[in-house]
C-alpha cells in the first residue's frame, strides 16, 4: 500500500545526515589504509630480515625519506616552497648531540629534544613567512635562516666543535636494553619504528579535516579565508610540526652514526631533500619516502660509478624529471596500478 | 674609515654588475633562476684559464668573459629555459638547482677544484693615495668599470628602441604581442646579455671572491640577497641594495670578524620583513 510507505518513509532531518554521513564516509575513505600501502610496509619490514648488511644505507634512507616527508607536508599540502628546511634537520641533529655530551645519553629523551628545538624554530621563523610575501620572498626567508644557523653554528665552535663537528657523542642503549651495534641493526630498528610512527601521525594529520583545509589553502588561499579557514594558524601549525619531523629525522642521524658535523646545515642538504621530494612526488606522504629510496640508491650508484662527479649525474636527472614534468612522471605508479587492476578483471 | 666604504662600494658594484641580469629575468619573466652563478662562473673561468694558459692580457679576456656566458645563456635560454617559463616556481627551483650541480661538477671535471689564481697587471696593482685616503687601485678600476655599465644599462632600458620593447613586454606580455613586438626574442636576447653581465662579473670578480667550482653556490646567496632585497620592479632597487651589501659586508667583515657572514643573512631577513616586496616596489 502506498500508504505504508509514506508512513515508514524517514523523517524530513534525514538530508541532513546523509550530508554529514556522506562527509564522514569520504574522510573514512581518504584515511583507511589501501592494499598497495600494506604490501609498501610489508616490503620495508622484509627489508629489515632479508638485508642484514645493509643496515647503515637502510637507516640513512630511512631518516631521509623521514625528512623528505616533512618537507612534503609544508610543499605539498600547504604549498609553501622552502629552500632551507635543512636547519630543521640541522637543529635536531646538533641539540641530539648536545644532549648526548652534556645532559643524558638516553636516545628517546635526546631525540624528543631535537625534535622539539626544531619545532620551536618553525614556531619562532614560521610567521615570518606569513606575511604578504611572494614565493620569492618565501624563498629567500628560509634560505636565509638555513645560512643564519649554518654562519651561528660555524662561529659557536666552543659549543658545535666549527668545522671539526661533534665528536665524543655516546648513545646508551634504548629503553636501556638495545645497544647500538657496529652492522646498523639496531639502528635501523629504531630508525624504522620512530619513522613509521611519526609517518603514521602525519598521515592521520593530512587525511583529517585539518589537513583538508590546508589543501583548501594550497589551492587558493583568498577563497579558504572567505570560508573562514584560519590561513595564518593552520600554516604556522603544520610548519611547526613539519620542522618537529625535520628535527627528529636529524637527531635520527647524529644517533646513529653518533656524530655531528657542519654538513648536517649545509645548503645541500636543502636541495637534496627537495630533489628527492619532487623525484618521489609532491602532495602525497610515500611520495617522500619513495623519493629518499630512489635519490639514495641513485647516489650511491653514481658514487660507484663516478666516486668524484656524482652531483653532475643528479643534476641531470633532476633536470630530466623537471622537463619531462613532475605530474606526468608521477602519475606513471597510479597509471600502472590501473592497468593491472584492469587486467586482473578482465 | 673610508677606505672602507670604497671597498663596500666596489663590492657593492661588482654584486650589481653580477645581479643585474638575474633582477631582469626574475622581475620580467618571473623566472626564479637559481643558476645565475653558474654563468658568472664560466665568464671567470674563461679569464682566469685564457690568461694562465694562452697568456692573453687582464683586459682583453674581459669581453671573451662576456661573449662567452652570453653565448652559453642564449643557448640554455633557447633550449631549456624556453620549457619552463610557464611552470611553478618549484620547477624553476629545482630546474636551475640541478644546472648549478651540473655546472659545479662539470667545472670540478674540466678545470680541477683547485682556486684559480690570476695576476693583475702591474698598473692595477697596489694602492693610491688620493686626498689622504688608500684605495686599491683595482677597487677604484671596479667602480669605474660598474658605473660605466650601469649607465650604459640605465641609458639602454630608458632611451633605446629596444629598452621600450623590453619594458613594454614586461608591463604586458599580451599586449606587447599584440603591437608587434616579437617578446620571445626580445627575452631571448635580454637573458643572454643579462648572463653575459654576469660572466663579466665573474671574470671582475676573481681577484676579490675567488674562484673555484664551488662558485655558483658562494654568489648565488648574495645575488638572491641583491635582487630580493632591490625588488625586482626596476634596476634602482637592486643596485641600491647591491651598495647596502657590499658596503655592509665589508665593513661588517672589518669591525666584526666574528660574525661573518651572519651579518648580511640577518640583513637580508630584517629588511625583507620590513619591506617584503623589496625598497622599491612597484606600485601594482
Amino acid at each position: 500500500m502506498p500508504a505504508d510507505i509514506v508512513e515508514t518513509a524517514p523523517p524530513a532531518a534525514l538530508p541532513e545526515r546523509t550530508h554529514h554521513d556522506r562527509a564522514a564516509a569520504i574522510l573514512r575513505s581518504r584515511s583507511g589504509f589501501k592494499p598497495p600501502e600494506a604490501a609498501f610496509w610489508l616490503v620495508v619490514a622484509a627489508t629489515f630480515f632479508l638485508l642484514p648488511e645493509r643496515h647503515l644505507l637502510l637507516s640513512e634512507i630511512a631518516i631521509l625519506g623521514l625528512f623528505a616527508v616533512s618537507l612534503d607536508l609544508i610543499i605539498g599540502y600547504a604549498g609553501v616552497v622552502s629552500l632551507g628546511h635543512g636547519a630543521f634537520f640541522g637543529i635536531g641533529a646538533y641539540v641530539a648531540g648536545l644532549t648526548a655530551i652534556h645532559l643524558t645519553g638516553e636516545p628517546l629523551s635526546g631525540l624528543f629534544l631535537g625534535g622539539i628545538a626544531a619545532a620551536f624554530l618553525g614556531l619562532v621563523t614560521g610567521p615570518l613567512l606569513l606575511m604578504r610575501a611572494s614565493d620569492l620572498t618565501r624563498l629567500m626567508m628560509t634560505l636565509g635562516i638555513a645560512m643564519l644557523l649554518f654562519e651561528a653554528a660555524n662561529k659557536a665552535s666552543w659549543l658545535t666543535g666549527g668545522a671539526d663537528g661533534l665528536t665524543g657523542v655516546q648513545i646508551q642503549p634504548i629503553f636501556g636494553h638495545f645497544e647500538f651495534d657496529l652492522w646498523g641493526t639496531t639502528a635501523y630498528g629504531y630508525t624504522l619504528v620512530v619513522a613509521i610512527c611519526l609517518f603514521l601521525v602525519a598521515r592521520m594529520v593530512v587525511s583529517s579535516p585539518y589537513g583538508l583545509s590546508l589543501r583548501a589553502i594550497r589551492e587558493n588561499t583568498l577563497r579558504s579565508r572567505s570560508i573562514g579557514i584560519p590561513v595564518g594558524r593552520r600554516i604556522l601549525g603544520i610548519y611547526t610540526f613539519s620542522a618537529f619531523m625535520a628535527g627528529i629525522a636529524g637527531a635520527l642521524l647524529t644517533q646513529t652514526t653518533m656524530f655531528v658535523s657542519l654538513d648536517v646545515l649545509a645548503f645541500h642538504r636543502s636541495a637534496d631533500v627537495l630533489l628527492m621530494l619532487v623525484l618521489g612526488g609532491v602532495g602525497y606522504l610515500y611520495g617522500g619516502l619513495i623519493g629518499a629510496i630512489a635519490f639514495k640508491l641513485m647516489q650511491d650508484w653514481f658514487s660507484a660509478f663516478t666516486p668524484q662527479y656524482w652531483m653532475f649525474w643528479v643534476g641531470l636527472v633532476m633536470l630530466i624529471v623537471v622537463l619531462i614534468g613532475r605530474e606526468r612522471l608521477n602519475a606513471w605508479p597510479a597509471r600502472l596500478l590501473a592497468t593491472i587492476r584492469r587486467g586482473s578483471r578482465a | 674609515m673610508l677606505t672602507i666604504l670604497i671597498d663596500g662600494i666596489a663590492y657593492g658594484m661588482l654584486l650589481f654588475v653580477m645581479a643585474s641580469g638575474l633582477a631582469v629575468t626574475l622581475g620580467l619573466m618571473n623566472f626564479v633562476n637559481l643558476a645565475h652563478g653558474a654563468f658568472a662562473m664560466l665568464g671567470g673561468y674563461v679569464t682566469a684559464l685564457a690568461m694562465n694558459r694562452l697568456g692573453l692580457p687582464f683586459l682583453a679576456t674581459l669581453p671573451l668573459a662576456f661573449l662567452a656566458s652570453a653565448a652559453l645563456g642564449a643557448i640554455a635560454e633557447r633550449t631549456l629555459y624556453v620549457w619552463l617559463y610557464r611552470r611553478s616556481h618549484l620547477d624553476q627551483v629545482l630546474f636551475s638547482i640541478a644546472l648549478v650541480f651540473m655546472s659545479m661538477a662539470a667545472a670540478d671535471w674540466l678545470v680541477g677544484s683547485q682556486q684559480q689564481l690570476i695576476t693583475l697587471p702591474a698598473w692595477l696593482q697596489g694602492r693610491l693615495e688620493i686626498a689622504g685616503v688608500a684605495i686599491g687601485r683595482y677597487r677604484l678600476f671596479l667602480i669605474l668599470v660598474c658605473a660605466a655599465l650601469v649607465v650604459a644599462l640605465q641609458l639602454i632600458l630608458a632611451r633605446t628602441r629596444f629598452g621600450a620593447r623590453l619594458r613594454a613586454a614586461v608591463d604586458n606580455q599580451r599586449v606587447a604581442r599584440g603591437l608587434g613586438i616579437n617578446v620571445s626574442a626580445i627575452f631571448a636576447a635580454t637573458f643572454a646579455v643579462g648572463s653575459g653581465l654576469a660572466g663579466l662579473g665573474g671574470a671582475l670578480g676573481i681577484e676579490l671572491l675567488g674562484l673555484d667550482p664551488s662558485f655558483p653556490l658562494k654568489i648565488l646567496v648574495y645575488v638572491m640577497i641583491v635582487v630580493t632585497i632591490g625588488g625586482t620592479s626596476s634596476l634602482t632597487g637592486p643596485f641600491i641594495a647591491a651598495l647596502i651589501i657590499g658596503v655592509a659586508d665589508v665593513a661588517g667583515k672589518y669591525y666584526l670578524p666574528e660574525l661573518g657572514a651572519f651579518l648580511i643573512y640577518l640583513m637580508m631577513i630584517v629588511l625583507l620583513v620590513l619591506r617584503p616586496q623589496g625598497l622599491i616596489a612597484s606600485g601594482r
